[in-house]
């Protein structure tokens, strides 16, 4: 708990459940007839609508992205660092909006919630949603509130593949689109490891196939596994090295299999504190989400040509020691932004932290940030001033 | 605006695009864009730099050109820019064939180590010229491949690298008359266009 809530942010923050009765044509064939999205906004929308930021969030991310819910949470939103009156994302002039994705557990239509057709949760019936269905149910979140163009649109990991996402579905709807730390699609070994994490999951006698909620139990072995998983390939070697190296907890080995080793208490901890925040059929919907990932697939064409139509501004961001989504995959993106003759700046912000990385108020990154920040600001500045639309 | 930048955006027409390799600060870039509505990237290493390029509203990506640029097609650019960093490419003769084959044509400037007084350092101190315009001395030098005009045109002929023009300035960026007399002992600094 903050003893005073800092300065710089944006304070004690109330989601909102937005419902929406369009139906939703699903990527998958199926359709949401109805559904709800959790949302929070920070800063105000000015009058042309023009000063909006949608933030996407990653894998395990939700609405909450900054400020505090009670002066009770340890912790902000998980993007507090980057958001706030006076921070990068300066909510002083940006109206930013956070949303839990659609599949989600934090309070948007997802299998924890209640299928209005039963009026028992979702569970296992949930559809498969994809980074397209995200975009698209992000885009009526942008009509809901009289949003026509966002002055940009940023995500992190998952979250810069829906940005990069809506570049393509929606090129008159941003100008400015911010990818960090991800990839244009997921390698082989990324889709293993969702595959090792799911099955984790799924072999849990908790599991019940998904019907849980029925039975009063959690899978919570199988999503603490696959939250160790995840959380080795956030790290990377060196940051574990010097994070824990070698370390023992009580200082000498006990010949058992006891968690001597600091890495393996944290990663226990880690996996616990997870497995009792999150929802298991959402980790299975996410982390399919991110293996059909892929924006060439319904064309067949390659990226650029498929960015072809795009018409943000791009800055793209990797981490040096990212090895979930390395530099490489971000010069992927940009080799595509650049064949596709876009506007495009890139950054290798060299980290120890790997993939969280992203995360991370990093001097440099945050430098990066700032600059890019200024450039949105002056282009929604002229926006204004030219009374466009 | 630095003096061979100031020369340089003279030869190249509006509306092109370009790639300013080294582009450092973006400044040669942020000109052309405003005052020639070039569009086109900067690639650059140097963490400030490339923030203020980002601030600027210059398009920079952040690129070793020393680990190539295969990743760029043929002709992408019109015009592919390397100001005074042609010395301290490991290899100065493929970097100027990669940028010849991204680039429709390329600017290329380069300090003259043929200049008298480099020659006269050489010969009447025995040392390896150190002056205020190449203040290194030969250990710490990034500049590792020095080239005199002479040189610059043999390699030119060698690789049938046409050029399109060339100038030849002191070390303030000053044309004075009588560098043309003798270029390559009497100019500091060469600014070469070329093509294929």
């Amino acid at each position: 708990m903050p003893a005073v809530i800092p300065e710089d942010s944006v304070g004690i923050v109330q989601p909102q459940k937005i419902e929406f009765n369009k139906p939703l044509q699903l990527s998958c064939g199926r359709v949401l007839e109805n559904y709800h999205l959790m949302v929070e906004t920070y800063g105000e929308l000015n009058a042309d609508a023009s000063n909006a930021i949608l933030i996407c969030h990653a894998l395990s991310g939700n609405h909450h992205v900054a400020g505090y819910h009670s002066l009770d949470d340890k912790k902000p939103g998980w993007w507090d660092s980057a958001i706030g009156p006076g921070k990068a994302i300066d909510t002083t002039k940006f109206f930013v909006i956070g949303l839990n994705n659609l599949g989600g557990c934090h309070g948007s239509s997802g299998p924890n919630q209640l299928n209005p057709e039963t009026g028992k949760p979702y569970g296992p019936d949930f559809p498969i949603i994809t980074v397209d269905d995200w975009v698209e149910s992000q885009a009526r979140l942008a009509d809901h509130f009289g949003i026509e163009q966002f002055a940009a649109v940023i995500g992190g990991s998952l979250g810069g593949m829906q940005a990069l996402q809506w570049s393509i579905n929606y090129p008159d709807r941003l100008r400015h689109c911010m990818v960090i730390a991800a990839a244009p699609k997921l390698s082989a070994q990324n889709i293993a490891f969702n595959e090792v994490a799911r099955q984790a999951i799924s072999k849990d006698p908790q599991f019940h196939d998904g019907h849980y909620y029925a039975q009063n139990e959690v899978p919570k072995v199988g999503l603490m596994l696959a939250r160790m998983l995840g959380h080795i390939t956030y790290l990377s070697d060196d940051g574990m090295r010097s994070k824990f190296g070698r370390e023992l907890r009580s200082g000498q080995i006990s010949y058992d299999f006891t968690p001597q080793f600091e890495v393996e208490s944290y990663l226990r901890y880690q996996g616990e504190r997870f497995s009792t925040e999150f929802d298991a059929n959402t980790y299975l919907l996410m982390t399919k989400a991110l293996d059909y990932f892929d924006p060439t697939a319904l064309e067949g064409k390659p990226l650029s040509e498929v960015l072809a139509k795009a018409k943000a501004k791009f800055m793209v961001i990797s981490f040096t020691t990212d090895w979930r989504f390395s530099p490489e995959r971000s010069r992927e993106i940009v080799d595509a932004l650049v064949d596709a003759d876009k506007q495009v700046s890139y950054a290798e912000i060299e980290a120890a932290q790997g993939h969280d990385a992203f995360l991370i108020p990093i001097p440099r990154y945050l430098d990066v940030f700032n600059a890019y920040m200024q450039r949105i600001e002056a282009d929604t500045d002229s926006m204004t001033s030219k009374g466009a639309f | 605006m630095r003096a061979d930048l100031d020369l340089i955006k003279e030869w190249v027409e509006p509306g092109k695009r370009v790639l300013d390799l080294c582009c450092g600060d973006g400044e040669l870039l942020h000109y052309l864009h405003k005052e020639k509505q070039a569009s086109g990237y900067g690639l650059e290493i140097g963490p400030e730099n490339i923030t203020e390029c980002i601030a600027k509203g210059v398009n920079v990506i952040e690129k070793d050109i020393e680990e190539g640029l295969a990743s760029i097609k043929d002709n992408t650019f019109d015009t592919v820019i390397m100001t005074q960093a042609i010395q301290i490419m490991m290899r100065p003769d493929e970097i100027i064939d990669e940028m010849l084959r991204i680039g429709k044509e390329c600017i290329v400037t380069f300090p003259n180590f043929g200049h008298w007084r480099a020659r006269g350092y050489l010969a009447f101190r025995g040392q390896m010229p150190v002056s205020k315009f190449l203040p290194y001395t030969w250990y710490n030098t990034p500049n590792t491949h020095f080239c005199t005009f002479k040189d610059f045109e043999r390699l030119c002929v060698e690789r049938n690298i046409y050029i399109m023009d060339r100038t030849v300035v002191d070390n303030e960026h000053q044309h004075r008359w009588w560098i043309h007399l003798w270029p390559n002992m009497l100019g500091e600094i060469a600014i070469y266009r070329i093509t294929k």
